[in-house]
């Protein structure tokens, strides 16, 4: 069965805008990815400049309370949907297969899919803003102010229909990245040779494959009291709206493991690249992980402490949130030992994840204040939360984001980032990270509840809002002079090499930007830090691996396609039409099934090629 | 590179300046300062506080400081070779696992037996109060004597206060940093908290004896900023006192303009969600029962001192000084031009209202 009755082919070499769009290469895919989310970051940070600018003083009226509560409602879902998880599938996607020694990912379709659907349903989240109204009741949209009787207008619609596209891209991504490091490992590479941040990355996606589900059926819940008049959050038809936070915080709490564990695996990769020296407690870490992504099931009722399930229930959530500080806090000490008797470089990668150390021991720390029920009944819903989320998400996720960015960019596009302005960047966003949030503890110990829009005078809380305001400032400098760095190095970069920081992983032994099809020769791998060992075995100035040896044109590649594109365009105008027209979301769902058949019945490579 | 000997500096400064923020940052002396526990609940509830506080301190003192001796002592030196590949010490991460987790343990003592403390009062008299939220105003009723009223609420001097909390429409929270932590509202369930106030004044940091201030600490809605509440507490007979009145019927105006006030108060329509006491056909539930507001000493909910201006500015515009608020958008005054307010009928209303003491 040829493509499309032959009428367009199966894209062979394609160039320019087609190119991208028909990609099935890991390696773009996780640009695309992280070049979305990037911009999908800093709207979440200007919608978070604009938050403070209204809270930078007493009583200022710079945008109405409807605005504000889309803007701190939309910051969120920015930030964790839009921003921090595409971000760690950049990373997934661009170095997952480099580091295992592997070609591509188990399903480099269903990958382009997984980067067009987000992009969709990030397209569709952020509609709201031209198409009558965003979302505008907080990221955990509590029921019943999600109902149609308290919250007319598009906004909830957006936010269950975009959240639920996003899913899509999200659990399809998880699946393809279990598969491949289950399946796709070079010869020699057993579960426990594996990078920390491949072990990260498949518990994470467990995690994603597990959670998505639940707040799925808690959104097509809220969709259909909203659409169809049901009552599932409904209190005068006898629902209980707690309903919803179970259903939102069973999700929610494996959700920041997922916003969490990629980042502590980039981390582990780059402290020992830095410190010369294995990582310590390979064992630790690893276990460290995995349990973590199942006590992370336990606590979720931590975030309802307040909402009256008695005591019996709040000890109980107590003492598991208590506990999950245990493998949490090993990973921390074994990252220590890691840097002890190493010999420590600060080029900016180290700098990024000596930082996300820091920052997460403050955050983890304040995490473990809100885990005591009793005093999170006087933090619950304050800025002291606010302060802890920013501090494991910022601190935390963010910063090891800017850490794999400065470490992986050259082996991305070949070139390094300008190191001067990478430590000008790191040392502005480190003290406005902290100039920012660190206040917001003071904020939250004083009464300055959340999300409100102004406060009073007299309150006392003005000193420290105009502080976190500045601090902002500071970091949003801290940004721009990234971006700077960014678009200068993609120019005039220092020509990077294949291993430009001694690297200990697979990735670091394949050119800069690495061949489509990474390896000539998958390597055969002997131990952990796969690559370390090579070049130690191999000795000083000896010619690592065979790679040149290979004549590429002998190595099959998958042929780009545009199917996923077109099933991922189907779902997302299914999202859209659902909120307007019942037949064109039939149509959206007609393209989506069509866009899935033409992928499965496309040949696998185009019949021009000669293979 | 940035100097090294900056760079070394620069986390010692800010961890300096941390501590020193800290010290400033922690204030008692503002009226929702969860530092200035003025009774037994909030009072175990910042003890908890303070000794994880405490504890978190040294953690945080220990590791970040080990943190910091680490980088200096091991960083990269000219001529550094390859340092020992060290792979794990397991002793080591036993040791690290188990004692935080016996530490942990000790804490879950305190801590679980401070959950039980504050979750229901204890045993003997006390006063029971209901509070219904609103978008976006309080509705409080005394079970025990009767009394009706909204937005402020009195409590004898160290006496046990349960408070049964519902809400009429979405989640609120009810909240008195002060005297307790929070207690959601959650349509379609009771739920409860108590507190117990040991000092009359809300504030020792003034002269007059203060207030203690509420706030609604879970989003629910355009005015959620708006939702606020005051707590008095009073001496056992100044409680009989503010009872006895609340339970009388609305006070009959006196002067020209309060009179016409009283007439207009009907005639505009504000009896569809007002309740006073004595006036007949005012019976209204939508608002807060106004049969005492003149004696109070806010209005809309908290956020404005009770007095003739910032009466005149609420009856005038209330949108603007509450924006999302109901009133504005339901009122026969602000949705009819024909029952619109004049100044001057504004000016007999304001008059009336200050005579409900």
């Amino acid at each position: 069965m040829a493509t499309v009755a032959g009428i367009v082919p199966r894209p062979v070499h394609p160039t320019g805008v087609w190119a991208w769009l028909t990609t099935i290469d890991h390696k773009r895919i996780g640009v695309l990815y992280g070049v979305t989310s990037f911009l999908f970051f800093l709207l979440g940070g200007l919608e978070a400049l604009i938050m403070r600018w209204q809270l930078m003083r007493p009583e200022q009226a710079v945008v109405s309370p409807e605005v504000f509560s889309q803007l701190f409602t939309m910051h969120a879902l920015t930030m964790i949907f839009l921003g921090v998880m595409p971000l760690s599938a950049a990373f997934f996607n661009l170095v997952v297969p480099l580091m295992i020694g592997a070609r591509d990912v188990a399903f480099p379709r269903l990958n382009a899919f997984s980067y067009w659907v987000f992009l969709f349903g990030a397209l569709l989240l952020q509609s709201g803003w031209f198409l009558g109204g965003s979302p505008n009741a907080g990221w955990f949209a509590y029921a019943p102010l999600t109902e149609s009787s308290f919250n007319a207008g598009d906004g909830m619609n957006f936010y269950a229909l975009g959240l639920g596209v996003l899913g899509v891209s999200s659990v399809a991504a998880a699946l393809n990245f279990i598969v491949t490091i289950i399946n796709m490992r070079s010869p020699g590479m057993t579960l426990m040779r594996l990078p920390v941040f491949i072990w990260m990355t498949l518990v994470t996606s467990f995690l994603l494959i597990t959670a998505f589900p639940v707040i799925t059926a808690g959104l097509i819940e809220l969709y259909f009291d909203r659409e169809f008049g049901m009552n599932f959050f409904n209190v005068a038809a006898g629902a209980d709206v707690l309903l919803w936070q179970h259903l939102f915080w069973v999700f929610g709490h494996p959700e920041v493991y997922i916003l969490i564990l990629p980042a502590m695996g980039i981390v582990s990769e780059i402290i020992p690249t830095f410190s010369r020296k294995p990582l310590f407690g390979y064992h630790v870490i690893v276990l460290s992980g995995i349990i973590i992504g199942f006590m992370g099931w336990a606590v979720w009722s931590h975030h309802m402490f307040t909402v009256g399930l008695g005591p019996v229930a709040n000890s109980v959530f107590t003492i598991t949130t208590m506990f999950i500080a245990v493998p949490t806090g090993i990973k921390i000490f074994n990252w220590m030992g890691t840097l002890w008797g190493g010999s420590i470089s600060f080029k900016t990668p180290m700098l990024f994840a000596l930082g996300f150390i820091a920052m997460f021991i403050i955050g983890g720390l304040s995490g473990i204040m809100h885990s005591i029920s009793p005093s999170d009944a006087q933090q619950q819903d304050t800025y002291f939360i606010v302060a802890h989320i920013h501090y494991v998400l910022f601190g935390g996720s963010i910063f090891a984001v800017f850490a794999g960015i400065y470490y992986w960019f050259p082996k991305a596009s070949g070139r390094l980032l300008n190191e001067r302005i990478g430590q000008i960047n790191f040392w502005l966003v480190f003290i406005g990270m902290n100039l920012t949030f660190f206040p917001m503890h003071f904020l939250g110990m004083d009464g300055m509840p959340r999300r409100q829009v102004t406060y009073e005078t007299n309150m006392g809380w003005d000193l420290w809002n105009m502080v976190a305001t500045m601090g902002a400032l500071v970091l949003a400098a801290g940004i721009i002079s990234f971006v700077h760095n960014f678009f200068w190095s993609l120019r005039k970069g220092e020509i990077a090499g294949d291993d430009p920081w001694d690297g200990r992983t697979l990735e670091w032994s394949i050119s800069s930007p690495p061949p489509e099809y990474n390896f000539a020769v998958i390597p055969t791998v002997n131990g952990r830090d796969a690559f370390w060992d090579i070049k130690m075995a191999a000795g000083e100035g000896q010619a690592v691996g065979e790679q040149s040896d290979v004549d590429p044109s002998s190595i099959h590649m998958p042929s780009p396609s545009y199917w996923p594109l077109v099933a991922a365009f189907g779902l997302g105008m299914a999202g859209y039409m659902l909120m307007y027209s019942y037949i064109g979301a039939a149509i959206g769902v007609v393209i989506t099934i069509a866009g899935i058949a033409g992928w499965s019945m496309e040949p696998a490579t185009a019949p021009s090629e000669e293979h | 590179m940035i100097g090294k000997h900056r760079a070394k500096l620069l986390p010692a400064v800010l961890l300096f300046l941390m501590g020193v923020a800290l010290v400033v940052g922690c204030t008692p002396s503002h009226p929702m300062s969860t530092f200035d526990a003025r009774g037994p609940v909030a009072q175990v509830q910042l003890d908890l506080f303070v000794t994880l506080f405490w504890i978190v301190a040294v953690v945080f003192v220990i590791v970040e400081g080990f943190l910091l001796y680490t980088l200096i002592r091991f960083r990269r030196k000219p001529g550094d070779g390859i340092p020992k590949q060290t792979h794990g010490n397991n002793k080591l991460e036993i040791a690290l696992t188990i004692i935080p987790s016996i530490l942990l343990l000790i804490l879950a003592v305190p801590t679980i037996s401070a959950q039980f403390y504050i979750a229901d009062p204890p045993e003997g008299e006390r006063l029971d109060i209901q509070v219904v939220a609103h978008q976006w105003w309080w509705q409080a009723t005394y079970p025990e004597s009767g009394v009706v009223t909204a937005n402020e609420l009195h409590v004898p001097i160290g006496m046990p206060v349960k408070v049964e909390l519902q809400s009429n429409d979405v989640l609120h929270s009810f909240w008195i940093p002060k005297l307790a932590g929070k207690m959601d509202m959650v349509p379609g369930k009771t739920t409860h908290m108590w507190f117990q106030a040991d000092h009359l004044d809300g504030d020792p940091q003034t002269s007059e004896r203060d207030a203690y201030y509420g706030q609604c600490a879970e989003f629910c809605g355009q005015s959620h900023s708006w939702m606020r509440f005051k707590v008095f507490v009073d001496t056992a007979e100044e409680f009989e006192a503010w009872q006895e009145n609340q339970l009388a019927d609305s006070v009959v105006p006196t002067g020209q303009e309060a009179k016409a006030g009283a007439t207009l108060f009907v005639g505009k329509g504000c009896i569809a969600c007002h309740t006073i006491s004595g006036v007949p056909g005012a019976v209204g539930v939508r608002g807060p029962d106004l049969t005492h507001v003149g004696g109070r000493s806010t209005l809309a909910a908290g956020i404005l001192a009770m007095n003739e201006s910032n009466l005149k500015d609420w009856l005038e515009d209330p949108e603007e000084v509450k924006p999302g608020n109901i009133m504005s958008r339901e009122a026969a005054v602000y949705t009819n031009a024909e029952f619109a307010l004049t100044g001057d009928e504004t000016n007999k209303l304001v008059a009336y209202l200050q005579e409900l003491k």
